[in-house]
C-alpha cells in the first residue's frame, strides 16, 4: 500500500475553516489526508501544539489563516508569521524537513486555494515519506524509554 | 549514631557544578553533617559501589543525584541507588531536565563519536579507534560502559521523588531540601522545589511594552541593568522559565537562561519561549518580521538548552531529512506576495 501522509490542519475559524467548507460544498476534490482542527484565530495557536503533533505521529501539520491585514482579530495572523518564521528555523534543528511544516493564507473565498495547498503538501510529503515519531525514534535509539517515558513528574 | 540520616550524592552526565553546589551551602554543610551520615559522595568521601551494593534495600534515606543518563554506568548506579533509597531527589537541571549535557542529543553517537575521536584538531587517532564496549587484551576482556544515543532526565530512566532545578540549585534551595527532609516536613512527592510563577513575575526589571525592532546577541551590547532585557531585543528565557532562583542572573545584569525548566503545567518549555520571542518582533511588514526573525541564531541551542531531554521532539532525527529549498519559510512569503 502505498503511504499515506497525516497532516494535522490547524485552521482559523473565519478565513480558512470557512474555505475548507466553502471547498466542500463547491464539491473540490482534494486528498482527505488532513484532519482538520478549528481555531477561533491562527495566533491562538501555540508552538507547543505543532511540536505535540510531530511527536504525536503527523507526517505534516499546516496552520492556514487570514490574509494579511484581513484578520478578525486584527493581527492575530500576523502573530501566526512570526512563530512559523522561528519554528521553520527550529524543525530543521530536529532533523525534520521544513517542508512539513506550512503555513498559508487562506480567504473564506477561497476554497480552491485551500483545496490546492492540501494536495500540494500531500504531494510533497508523499516525497518526503513517513516521519518517525519520537517514541518511535528515542525506542530505536536505545530501546530504553518505554516504561518510564514521561517520567514520574516534575510539572511536566 | 542509629537515629541520624543517611545520605548519598551520586554524580551522573553532569559537569560537576551541583557537587560544589551542595558546598555552597557553606557551614551549613557542618549541620548537614551533624545530622545525616553520607554512604556516598564519590567526589568527597571515600566509599565505592560495592558498599552501597551490600546495604539492605531502602536503607538510605535521600539520595541526591545530579546529571542526566547518558552511559550504561550511570543507568545502573541510578538503579542501585534507586533500590537501596527511600527518596531519590533529582539534583539540578541536567537530572531534571537532561541539562546542558542533553543539548548532544541534536547528535546521534556516531556523529559523536567522529567528532570527538576523529575532527577535533587536538586529536590524533590515526587507527580510527573508537571506544568499545569490549575489548580483547592479552591479560583478557576489559569493559567500558556503552555510550547511550541519547541523554535521559533521570525520571526517564528511574521513579524520581523530588526535583531540585536550577544549574546548579542555589545555596538557599538546598538548604531548604536539606531542612525539609531532616525535620520530615516534606512536599508531596513529584514537587519540584523552586516556585510556582515564572521568572519575569519575580523579576525587578522595569517592564514595559514588549516591543523590539531587532535581537542582539548578549556579547553586542552592554544591557541597560534597569530595564527589562527582552525589551532590549535580548533573548532572555524569564518568560518561559520556573522562578524561585531570586533572578541572580538577571541582577548580575545577565539574561535568564532557562536553567530552572518550564513552570508548571508547561509542555515544552522551548516552544513558549519561541512563542514569546518571535511575538515581541515589532513588525506587521512580512519582509521586515523575515529579517528580524533571522536574526535569532541557533534557535534550538536557546529554547532548549537545560531541556532538550524534556522537549517533545526529544531527539535530532536519526537521518536528517532533505529540503527540497531552503529552510527559510521564504517560498512561503512568495506566495503571500
Amino acid at each position: 500500500m502505498s503511504f499515506e501522509p497525516k497532516i494535522i490542519g490547524f485552521l482559523c475559524n473565519w478565513c480558512a475553516y470557512t474555505a475548507a467548507d466553502l471547498a466542500g460544498i463547491s464539491r473540490l476534490k482534494y486528498p482527505d489526508n488532513i484532519r482538520i482542527i478549528r481555531v477561533m484565530c491562527t495566533g491562538r495557536i501555540e508552538p507547543s501544539f505543532v511540536l505535540k503533533a510531530f511527536a504525536s505521529g503527523a507526517d505534516g501539520v499546516l496552520v492556514a489563516g487570514c490574509h494579511p491585514g484581513g484578520c478578525h482579530y486584527q493581527e492575530g495572523n500576523y502573530k501566526a508569521y512570526k512563530r512559523t518564521l522561528l519554528l521553520k528555523k527550529l524543525l530543521p534543528q530536529f532533523g525534520i524537513a521544513s517542508e512539513r511544516f506550512r503555513l498559508e493564507f487562506i480567504a473564506s473565498s477561497e476554497g480552491e486555494k485551500f483545496a490546492r495547498v492540501v494536495g500540494e503538501m500531500v504531494g510533497q510529503l508523499k516525497i518526503l515519506g513517513p516521519l518517525q515519531t519520537a517514541a518511535v525514534r528515542i525506542a530505536e535509539l536505545d530501546g530504553l524509554f518505554g516504561e518510564a517515558e514521561g517520567g514520574t513528574g516534575g510539572g511536566r | 549514631m542509629a537515629d541520624k540520616l543517611k545520605f548519598a550524592f551520586y554524580w551522573n552526565a553532569s559537569c560537576g557544578g551541583c557537587e560544589v553546589a551542595v558546598l555552597d551551602i557553606n557551614e551549613k554543610i557542618l549541620d548537614v553533617a551533624a545530622i545525616a551520615d553520607i554512604l556516598l559522595w564519590p567526589v568527597a568521601v571515600d566509599f565505592k559501589k560495592h558498599h552501597i551494593e551490600v546495604l539492605p534495600d531502602k536503607h538510605i534515606d535521600v539520595s541526591f543525584m545530579n546529571g542526566g543518563i547518558r552511559t550504561s554506568e550511570q543507568k545502573e548506579m541510578a538503579e542501585l541507588l534507586r533500590r537501596k533509597s527511600k527518596t531519590i531527589v533529582a539534583f539540578g537541571a541536567c537530572a531534571y531536565l537532561g541539562g546542558i549535557p542533553s543539548l548532544a542529543n541534536f547528535h546521534n553517537r556516531e556523529a559523536i563519536f567522529q567528532r570527538a575521536y576523529i575532527e577535533t584538531p587536538s586529536t590524533d587517532n590515526p587507527g580510527g579507534v573508537f571506544p568499545q564496549v569490549k575489548t580483547h587484551v592479552p591479560e583478557g576482556e576489559v569493559e567500558l560502559p556503552l555510550f547511550f544515543n541519547h541523554v535521559y532526565r533521570l525520571d526517564q530512566v528511574i521513579p524520581v521523588d523530588y526535583f531540585l532545578p536550577g544549574c546548579p540549585p542555589t545555596p538557599a534551595m538546598v538548604a531548604a531540601a536539606v531542612t525539609a527532609i531532616a525535620d520530615g516536613n516534606l512536599p508531596p512527592a513529584g514537587t519540584v522545589f523552586g516556585g510556582p510563577s515564572t521568572v519575569c513575575d519575580s523579576c525587578k526589571r522595569v517592564k514595559q511594552e514588549k516591543k523590539v525592532k531587532g535581537f542582539h546577541r548578549i556579547h553586542e551590547i552592554i544591557p541597560d541593568p534597569e530595564r527589562c532585557m527582552l525589551e532590549q531585543g535580548i533573548v532572555c528565557a524569564g518568560s518561559a522559565t520556573r522562578d524561585g532562583c531570586g533572578t541572580r542572573c538577571l541582577n548580575a545584569n545577565m539574561p535568564c537562561r532557562g536553567c530552572f525548566g518550564p513552570a508548571d503545567g508547561v509542555a515544552d518549555q522551548g516552544a513558549k519561549l519561541l512563542s514569546t520571542l518571535s511575538t515581541v518582533v515589532d513588525s506587521n511588514d512580512l519582509r521586515e518580521i523575515e529579517k528580524m526573525i533571522d536574526q535569532i541564531v541557533d534557535p534550538a541551542g536557546y529554547l532548549y538548552r537545560f531541556g532538550t531531554a524534556s522537549s517533545l521532539l526529544k531527539h535530532k532525527l536519526a537521518s536528517e531529512e532533505k529540503s527540497a529549498h531552503p529552510a527559510t519559510g521564504r517560498s512561503q512569503l512568495e506566495v503571500a506576495k
